[in-house]
C-alpha cells in the first residue's frame, strides 16, 4: 500500500485484489463508516494526441503555433489503464481518504457490497459506463444504459456521437 | 384538532436487504402464491419525480417486492464534458440537477480552481454562498410543492410556486437568466452584482419566514398529512450511513452531518446557522428538515447581504489574465486584451495536471465532483457523485413494511431528481 498527498486530499494506493481487506480495515480500524462515491477512469492514450476528440500534442505545447492546443509538458506517466477510485468520509470525524486501485483491460476487483451497501448501484454504474469487471457483486447488471447495450460509453475508445441511435419502424 | 396516529418507532438493527441491498425480495412463504401481483410504476407516472421506474410486488396492499429501475435519462453529461474545454464545459453543470442548478455549477469551479490554485475574491465567495442558499430554497420549495401535491394537497403547489418565482426572478436579475445560470465563473463571478439586487433580496428574505410558516400551518395539522407521512418510510441512522445517505435524508435518521458544518466551504465558517437534525428517520422527519433549513437558508442569506454590502466597488473576479476574460470594455481597445479573451473562448485554458475530489453540500446531499486533468485545456475525467442517485438505492429499505399509497410519499420525500440519477 501506498500513501500519497495531493492538493490535501489523501490517496493509498492499493493492491486491486485487497480492495475488500483494505476497505474493511480502513472502515472498522479507521472509523471511515461511509462510502460516498466510487468512480472509475480510463487512461488510455494519456499523454498522446487524438483520443475521443482529444487535441493534444505529445511533444509540447508551442504558444506561438496557431491552435496549439496542448499540454505545458508530458502528464506523469499512469501504471495501468483503469484506476478505481473509492472515496471515504469519516463520519462524524470529517476526515476523508481516496482509496485508488489500478487495473488493466482483463483484471478484476472484488466487490465491497459486503463492506458497505451502497456500493452496489456504483459499482454497477463503474462496470456499465466503463467496463470494470467486480468480482463477486450480488447483481451485476447495467444500470444505466438498456441490457443489451454494446461497450461501454465512457471509455477513451468509444466515441461521442458514434453509437447507433434506434428509432420506433426500424427493422 | 387533528388526532395524530400511533407512530412506529424506529427499528433495532438493519433492514438493508440482502443479499442485494437495493432489491427487495419476496419473502419465501409467499414466493408461490398466486395473489402476487407485478406493478410498474412509471417510467412516465406523474409521480415519479420524472422517469423512475419501480418495479413493485403487491401482496393485497403490502408492498412485498421491489426493485428500482434508472437510466432513462441518461445523456452522457460527464463524456460530453470531456471533450469540452474546462470554460465550455461549466455550461453542462447546472443542467445535470436542474433545481439545484447553482450548486451543481458551485462544485465544478470549484474543483477547477483547485486544480488551478486560483484564489477568488471574497466579494465572489461571499455572493456565491447567497445565491447557493438562495438556490437551496428554490429547491426546496419545489421539493414541498411536489412532495405534498402528491399527496393531495394541491393547494401547496400554488404558494410555492409564488416564493419560487420570487427567487427565479432575483437569479434573472443578477444572472440574466432565470434557471441554470452560469454565472459562476472559475475565478469569481461573471459580472458585478447589479443595483437593486440588495432591496429586492431583503424584501424576500423578510417575507420567506412567513412563508414557511404558512405552508406549515397548511399540512402541520393536516390528519391525512400526519397519517401518510408519520412512521412511514423508516430508515434508521446505522442503514442510512451504511446506504450511502447524505443531506435531509441522512439528518431525518438522526445523525448530525452537514458539510456546510463539518467541512466548511466558501465562508460557512463565517456564518452563523443551524443544522436541523432529527431523530425518527420517516417521512414526517424528512419534511421537518426540509422546512427548518429553509428557515436557516434564509438567515444565511440574510448575512451574506449585509457582509456583501460592505464590498461596494471590490472585484467580483479574480485578476488572473490567463484565466479569467478580460473586462468586456477593454476589448475595444486593447489588442492584448482581445487576444487573451479569443485565446480562452476558442482554446481554453489550460489547467495543472492533477485529480480532485470537492463535495459541497447540494440540497440533496453530498454533492461531489471528482476531476482529472491532464494538464491540457480539456477535463480528462468528469464524475458527479449525485445525492439523488444515492438516495435511491435507500428505497428498498425504506419499502420493507409500506403499502402500496406509501410508495409515493416515501419516493417524494427522498427527494430525487432523476437527471442527477441518469445524468
Amino acid at each position: 500500500m501506498e500513501q500519497g498527498e495531493e492538493l490535501g486530499e489523501t490517496t493509498l494506493v492499493v493492491d486491486p485484489a485487497r480492495v475488500e481487506e483494505a476497505c474493511l480495515h480502513l472502515r472498522d480500524q479507521e472509523g471511515f463508516n461511509m462510502l460516498a462515491d466510487v468512480t472509475p477512469t480510463d487512461y488510455l492514450g494519456w499523454g498522446s494526441r487524438g483520443v475521443a476528440g482529444y487535441i493534444g500534442n505529445s511533444w509540447g505545447r508551442d504558444l506561438n503555433s496557431p491552435g496549439a492546443q496542448g499540454y505545458a509538458r508530458q502528464p506523469a506517466p499512469k501504471p495501468k489503464r483503469f484506476a478505481l477510485n473509492y472515496h471515504l468520509v469519516s463520519i462524524p470525524a470529517g476526515r476523508r481518504v481516496r482509496v485508488q486501485a489500478w487495473l488493466d483491460e482483463d483484471e478484476a476487483v472484488s466487490s465491497v457490497v459486503s463492506v458497505w451497501p451502497t456500493a452496489d448501484w456504483h459499482e454497477r454504474e463503474a462496470w456499465d459506463m466503463m467496463g470494470i469487471r467486480i468480482e463477486g457483486h450480488p447483481n451485476l447488471s447495467r444500470i444505466l444504459m438498456e441490457d443489451d447495450w454494446e461497450g461501454h460509453p465512457l471509455r477513451k475508445d468509444y466515441p461521442i456521437g458514434g453509437e447507433p441511435v434506434r428509432f420506433s419502424g426500424e427493422e | 384538532m387533528a388526532v395524530a396516529p400511533e407512530r412506529p418507532r424506529i427499528y433495532e438493527g438493519s433492514r438493508i436487504p440482502s443479499p442485494v441491498p437495493t432489491i427487495l425480495a419476496i419473502p419465501p412463504e409467499l414466493r408461490d402464491s398466486e395473489d402476487i401481483l407485478e406493478v410498474n410504476f412509471g417510467p412516465n407516472h406523474p409521480s415519479t419525480h420524472g422517469v423512475l421506474r419501480l418495479v413493485v410486488e403487491l401482496h393485497g396492499e403490502r408492498v412485498v417486492g421491489l426493485r428500482a429501475v434508472v437510466g432513462y435519462l441518461h445523456t452522457g453529461f460527464e463524456k460530453n464534458m470531456e471533450a469540452k474545454s474546462w470554460w465550455k464545459a461549466i455550461t453542462y453543470s447546472p443542467r445535470i440537477d436542474y433545481l439545484s442548478f447553482q450548486n451543481n455549477e458551485l462544485v465544478f469551479v470549484l474543483g477547477v480552481e483547485k486544480l488551478l490554485g486560483l484564489a477568488v475574491p471574497t466579494k465572489a465567495t461571499w455572493m456565491r454562498m447567497c445565491l447557493a442558499e438562495l438556490n437551496r430554497i428554490h429547491s426546496h420549495l419545489v421539493w414541498l410543492a411536489t412532495a405534498a401535491l402528491e399527496l393531495g394537497a394541491i393547494s401547496m403547489f400554488w404558494y410555492c410556486f409564488r416564493e419560487r418565482d420570487q427567487i427565479l426572478d432575483l437569479f434573472e436579475m443578477v444572472t440574466g437568466t432565470r434557471m441554470h445560470t452560469r454565472y459562476y465563473q472559475v475565478g469569481g463571478l461573471a459580472a458585478d452584482i447589479p443595483p437593486g439586487f440588495f432591496p429586492e433580496a431583503r424584501e424576500f428574505i423578510d417575507w420567506m419566514p412567513k412563508a414557511v410558516s404558512e405552508y406549515e400551518s397548511l399540512v402541520d395539522r393536516n390528519a391525512i398529512w400526519l397519517e401518510r407521512t408519520k412512521g412511514v418510510g423508516l430508515l434508521s441512522a446505522e442503514d442510512a450511513i451504511a446506504l450511502g445517505q447524505t443531506g435531509p435524508v441522512l439528518r431525518g435518521s438522526g445523525v448530525d452531518w452537514d458539510l456546510r458544518k463539518a467541512q466548511p466551504y466558501l465562508a460557512y465558517d463565517e456564518v452563523e446557522f443551524g443544522v436541523p437534525v432529527y431523530e425518527n428517520g420517516d417521512v414526517w422527519d424528512r419534511y421537518k428538515v426540509h422546512m427548518d433549513e429553509m428557515r436557516e437558508s434564509t438567515r444565511i442569506v440574510a448575512q451574506c447581504l449585509d457582509r456583501l454590502e460592505e464590498m461596494e466597488g471590490e472585484p467580483w473576479i479574480a485578476n488572473d489574465r490567463k484565466v479569467v476574460l478580460p473586462p468586456r470594455e477593454e476589448l475595444h481597445t486593447s489588442m492584448e486584451s482581445l487576444i487573451h479573451h479569443f485565446k480562452i473562448v476558442t482554446e481554453g485554458f489550460c489547467v495543472p495536471e492533477g485529480e480532485v475530489y470537492v463535495p459541497v453540500e447540494s440540497p440533496r446531499g453530498e454533492l461531489g465532483c471528482y476531476l482529472v486533468s491532464d494538464g491540457g485545456p480539456k477535463p480528462w475525467r468528469v464524475k458527479f457523485r449525485a445525492p439523488s442517485f444515492v438516495a435511491l438505492e435507500a428505497t428498498a429499505t425504506c419499502m420493507s413494511d409500506a403499502l402500496v399509497a406509501d410508495l409515493i410519499a416515501i419516493v417524494g420525500s427522498l427527494d430525487t431528481v432523476m437527471g442527477e440519477v441518469d445524468r
